[in-house]
This record gives C-alpha cells, structure tokens and sequence, in this order.
C-alpha cells in the first residue's frame, strides 16, 4: 500500500515539475522568435512589438503546448487502450485520416475562397476529427477488435498507406491544395492564432475530462480482457469512448498544426519511465509531458535558426526518432545483460 | 454583243459591288478590332481592380511598405519601378539578383516567417492565395492582396491590379509594361523560321513527368512560338504523364526544366525517341528554368529563352 502511495506521491511531484517546466517555456517562448528578445523590452513603447508577443508568440506558443498535450494523451489512450506500447495516433491511423480529412476540407471549401476564419478552423477540425475517426474505425475493422495487437498495429500501418494515398490522389487531382498540404504536412505551429487556441483548449478540456473519466477501464484491461468484464465495467461503450477521446485529440491537434510526429508516442513512455501509477493519473501526465515536449520542440525550431525558424514536425521527427532509436537500443542492451 | 455589253456591265458592278463589301469589310473588321481592343483593355481594368478573393486591390494612399511572397509579384512590383518600396520578400524571390543581399528573408509560401513579416510592419502584403498564411496575417490586422498569375492572362491582370495598387495610371505603368513584353515576345515568335513551324514540343517541367499542357503559361508561349504541344489540351495546365506516352506522341524536340535533375535518357526506353538519338534536347540550367515556368514580367524573357531553343534544336521540315 504504501508503494503505490509512493508512486502517487511521485506522479505529484511530477506534474508539479512538468507544470513549472511550462510556465518557464510559455515565458521563454516569449521571448524567442525571428525578431529576438528586443521584442519583449520594447513591448511597452512599440505597438508592433507588442502584437508580436501578444498576438504571435503566445498564441502559438500555448498552442504548441496544446497539442503537444492532445498528441500526448491521445497517444497514452491508444497505448492503454490497444494495451501496445507502440500503439500511438500515427501508427493506428488516425493521423493519416485527420490528414486525408484536412485535404478534403481544403478541396471543399477550395483554397481560393476563404471565408470566415472560425467557420473555416471548425470545418477543418471537424473534417480531420472525421477523417481519424474514420481511420481508427477501419483499422478496428480489419483487425477484427482488440484482441490481436499485432493484427492491429499491421491494420493501422495499412489502413494509414492506404488513406495517405488517397491524399495523395486528392493532391494530384486538385494541385492547387498541394502548397498548403505540403506544409501541413511539415508540421508548423506558425498558423495559429488565438481562436485556434480556445478551441484547442476546448478539444483538451473535454478530452481530459473523458479519458479521466474512463480511465477505470484501461487500468482494467492491463489485466487482460476477461478481467476487466468481470470487474463488471461496460467494456464496449467505454472502449468506444477513448476511441471517440483518441480521434477527436488527434483530429483538432493535426487540423491546427499538422502533422507532427513522435510526441503521442514518446510522451507516455517518458512517463512510464519515470513513474508508474494508473491510467487516470499517467495519461493525463502524457499530456503534460506531451505539451512540455512539444513547446520545447517548437521553441528550438524557432531558435536554432532565428531569424529563420523551421517546421516543428520536422524537428520532432528527428528527436523523438533518435529517442526511440536510442529507447530500443538500451532496451536490447537491457535485455542483453539480463541474459 | 448588247447582251454580253450589259453582261460585261453588271460584273464590273458586280466586282465593284464586291471590292466595297471588302472594304466595308475591311473597315468593320477595324472598328471590330478598335471596339474589342477597347473591351478587351476595359475588362482588365475592370478585373484587376478585385484580388483572386474578389476584394478590391485599391488603397487609398499607395503602399509605401510592401513585402511580397511570390516570386511572380515581387518581379511585377519591380517591373513597375516600385523595387524601393520593397521591404521583405521570399526565400524564392531571385529576381532582380541584388533582392536578397539587401532585403529580409521571410521564408517560403510553405513556412513564411509570421513574426518577422509584422516587425516589419508592411502596408500590404502581396502573396498566393494558396499560402497558409493569409488568413494569419488578416487576422492580425495586415492587409493583404492575394495574386496568382498562372497564364499570360493573368499576367496582364496582375500588372493592372499592381499598377492600380501602386497608383500608376496604366499607360504610364501597367500598360506600357505589358505592351514592352507583348512586342518581346512577338520578336521572339519572328525569330523562329517558318520551317520550325508545327514542330511537336514535349515540355517537361519537372520529374514525375510533369509536362507543360497548352492551357500553361509555357503551353501558351509554344502556342505563340507557332509550334505544337504533345499534350492535348484537356490534360489541364500540368498533367502528370505516363513516360509511355511521351514514348508513344514522338516529340520532335524536347525541352526540359533542369528542376528535373536529370536526363531525357533516365527514363526507359526514351533511348529510342527520335529527339534524344538526335539531340534535339534543350535542358534549361536552374536560372532559365525559373524565368520560364514563371509567370511574370519576364515574359519576354522566357520567350526568348524558349525561341532559342527552338531555333537551335528543332528539326526543319522539309520545303
């Protein structure tokens, strides 16, 4: 009993640090941006220097730690659900539809008439929480259920082949949305604004409080199936759930930035690695983790160049692949040593 | 005799009759020429006052600050003599050559620099409507004009809607430009003999293979050049081909972007075309390429660079 306390104890100490670390990024990722420090200094004096902080860098800094934290907890969901700890919203799919729904929404609304922003940002969000709804309902089809992990995760590679290439198709039938999905696909939290932000804000609030919720029937499931039903948990609606928790956190994450690799999978695993506690409490620490990942992520790309910046899908995918790389080479070590 | 006389009479009136008619014609086909010219002047006018979101492009005081993110645009504006008011462009803004040694780099269509545009503080922003970014730079309260120009047409309509922009009345700007190009090109078209004529042309603008359709703004200048393009037209500007049928439509001579990056010969069996075994191959070097896939105000240019091409490489038919 007292280990588990422990544990709890720890998790705590955890979000408190994970939570510091944020305040210190969001008041860095003020700071750091193509035009330098000079902005913040002369913010009081210079209306433009004040737009600049107050209009550019926060909102997207705070929308980088957004959705660093919807990746973060949709990808603990997935790896709690599917019971894989290689399961993440990319490798299941649901990226590649969000993707394939984001191209959709542009060739619907078609590029060249923009209309109302906020219309245009739901539309998207609505087309790409469709799109990953739809990917995961295809991926769950082939794989007949749960039960099979690696069927599921070969559905899921599949299932994402095969949506990528009906974006491709969609690109190459209507080449005028191929700029703009050329750089979702990079990744960029340059886009977004504030109201990209609220409505980020909204997506996690509901997705927190959900996976919250639900999160009994994962620490279920960790036990195996049978387990779980005979704890009397109504293991279909609830499993529909995270899967609608899942889709709907990768669908707004991609809609606003795009496709940003590794942070759904590297989050819950910087997690387990440092504490292990329930789901309740570990998927919503991957999100912390997601969003302190990502802002730093994106913080760098915007340093390591200035004045230029780069995509951070580009930057994520270089570090969270050498982590993983790295991840499974001491695993092979571990497992060598162990004999 | 009376009869034939009168015969004789009524077909000199005849032909007399006729001459006028041709006159008439002649003349109604002027005044036709006059009036359509004139229309045809009106509707750009008209055109160019909307961008391609359909808002208008006019401001009340000319911009004094402009950043531009297409490469097309900035040429304009600098066509135009307004490349002083210049103060932020591109990654891909190349021409004039002195742009980037002297002005801010704000990045591409694809990852353009939001916070360095604002520090600068343009008075309008030029740019594709294609481009994320639009809808982020209105919404923090910069003006922005989007402009796309994709055929000859367009580039027309664009000089009009920068000249409009910049406050240059058109006969002092936009339409004198468009005039300087139109004869550029016309001496280009000359340049090319009679014999090059009807030549079937394979453009390849890029790997895939991407050709250049007749709808093209490149399709358009071989159109002008009076030589004849591979690809049919309802392939749409820049269709993706099979090498197959490339291979199958034996193109008298073939040009090629060097964005391609490569060789007629890389792709199979092209060993065997006519234009290869012969040479009849023009790979433009990086620099040409842009000034020919580019609709802008090097037209002129582009046309010539092309009618070079056509000149050295393709085959005379036979008298």
């Amino acid at each position: 009993m007292s280990n588990v306390s422990k544990a709890v104890v720890r998790s705590r100490w955890l979000a408190v640090v994970l939570l510091a670390a944020t305040a210190v990024l969001v008041v860095l990722g003020a700071c750091v941006g193509s035009t330098g420090w000079e902005s913040v200094w002369r913010m009081r004096s210079d209306p433009v220097a004040q737009q600049i902080v107050w209009d550019i860098r926060f909102p997207r800094t705070l929308g980088a730690w957004l959705a660093g934290a919807l990746l973060g907890l949709a990808g603990a969901v997935a790896q709690g659900l599917f019971r894989n700890p290689l399961a993440d919203p990319y490798l299941l799919g649901s990226a590649s539809g969000a993707a394939l729904g984001g191209a959709a929404a542009m060739v619907l609304s078609g590029t060249a008439a923009i209309g109302m922003e906020w219309m245009q940002r739901l539309g998207m969000t609505g087309m790409a929480f469709a799109g990953a709804a739809l990917a995961v309902l295809l991926t769950l089809t082939l794989a007949q259920g749960v039960q099979n992990s690696l069927r599921m995760l070969l559905a899921g590679v599949v299932v994402g082949v095969v949506l990528g290439a009906v974006r491709d198709m969609l690109e190459l039938r209507y080449p005028d949305i191929l700029q703009p999905m050329k750089a979702f696909s990079l990744g960029s939290t340059a886009f977004i604004g504030w109201p990209a932000c609220l409505l980020m804000v909204t997506a996690w609030t509901v997705c927190a409080l959900a996976a919250w919720s639900l999160a009994r029937v994962l620490d279920g499931l960790t036990l195996g199936e049978s387990t779980a039903a005979s704890l009397g948990l109504p293991l279909g609606p609830m499993r529909a759930g995270l899967i609608a928790v899942m889709a709907l956190a990768t669908g707004t994450a991609v809609a606003q930035t795009g496709l940003i690799a590794f942070v759904g999978l590297a989050a819950p695993h910087l997690v387990r690695s440092i504490v292990s506690v329930g789901h309740a409490r570990s998927t919503l620490l991957s999100s912390l983790m997601g969003g302190v990942v990502l802002l730093t992520a994106d913080i760098l790309a915007r340093w390591l160049m200035a004045p230029e910046e780069l995509p951070v899908g580009v930057l994520t995918a270089l570090l969270g692949g050498s982590y993983l790389l790295w991840l499974m080479h001491r695993g092979h070590a571990v497992r060598q040593a162990r004999g | 005799m009376q009869p034939r006389h009168f015969d004789g009479g009524r077909l000199a009136a005849a032909i007399e009759m006729i001459q006028r008619l041709r006159e008439g014609c002649a003349w109604a086909a002027l005044l036709w020429a006059l009036v359509a010219g004139a229309v045809h002047a009106a509707d750009v006018t008209l055109t160019a006052q909307k961008d391609d979101r359909g808002r208008p492009v006019a401001m009340a005081q000319p911009p004094q600050r402009i950043v531009s993110l297409l490469p097309s645009l900035t040429e304009t504006v600098c066509a135009l003599g307004a490349c002083d008011k210049l103060v932020g462009v591109d990654r891909y803004s190349n021409w004039p050559k002195n742009l980037h040694a002297t002005l801010p780099v704000l990045g591409g269509g694809m990852d353009p620099h939001v916070e360095a545009i604002v520090a600068l503080k343009p008075d309008v922003v030029l740019l594709s409507n294609a481009s994320r970014v639009v809808e982020r730079l209105e919404a923090l309260g910069l003006r922005t004009v989007t402009l796309e120009p994709r055929t000859q047409a367009d580039v027309h309509r664009v000089l009009h809607s920068i000249g409009l922009l910049l406050g240059l009345p058109p006969e002092q700007g936009a339409e004198r430009e468009w005039q300087r190009l139109q004869a550029g090109v016309e001496a280009a078209a000359q340049s090319v003999p009679t014999a090059v004529h009807g030549a079937r042309v394979y453009f390849e603008v890029s790997r895939g293979p991407y050709a250049a359709g007749p709808s093209s703004f490149i399709g358009e200048l071989l159109t002008r050049m009076h030589v004849g393009n591979v690809v049919p037209a309802d392939r749409g500007p820049f269709p993706r081909l099979n090498p197959e049928f490339i291979l199958r439509a034996r193109p008298d001579v073939i040009l090629m972007g060097n964005h391609s990056m490569q060789l007629a010969h890389a792709y199979p069996g092209w060993a065997t075309l006519d234009a290869v075994k012969h040479q009849r191959v023009c790979a433009f070097n990086a620099e040409d390429s842009t000034t020919v896939v580019r609709p802008g105000p090097r037209m002129d240019e582009a046309a010539r660079i092309i009618a070079r091409c056509l000149v050295e490489k393709a085959p005379r038919r036979a008298p």
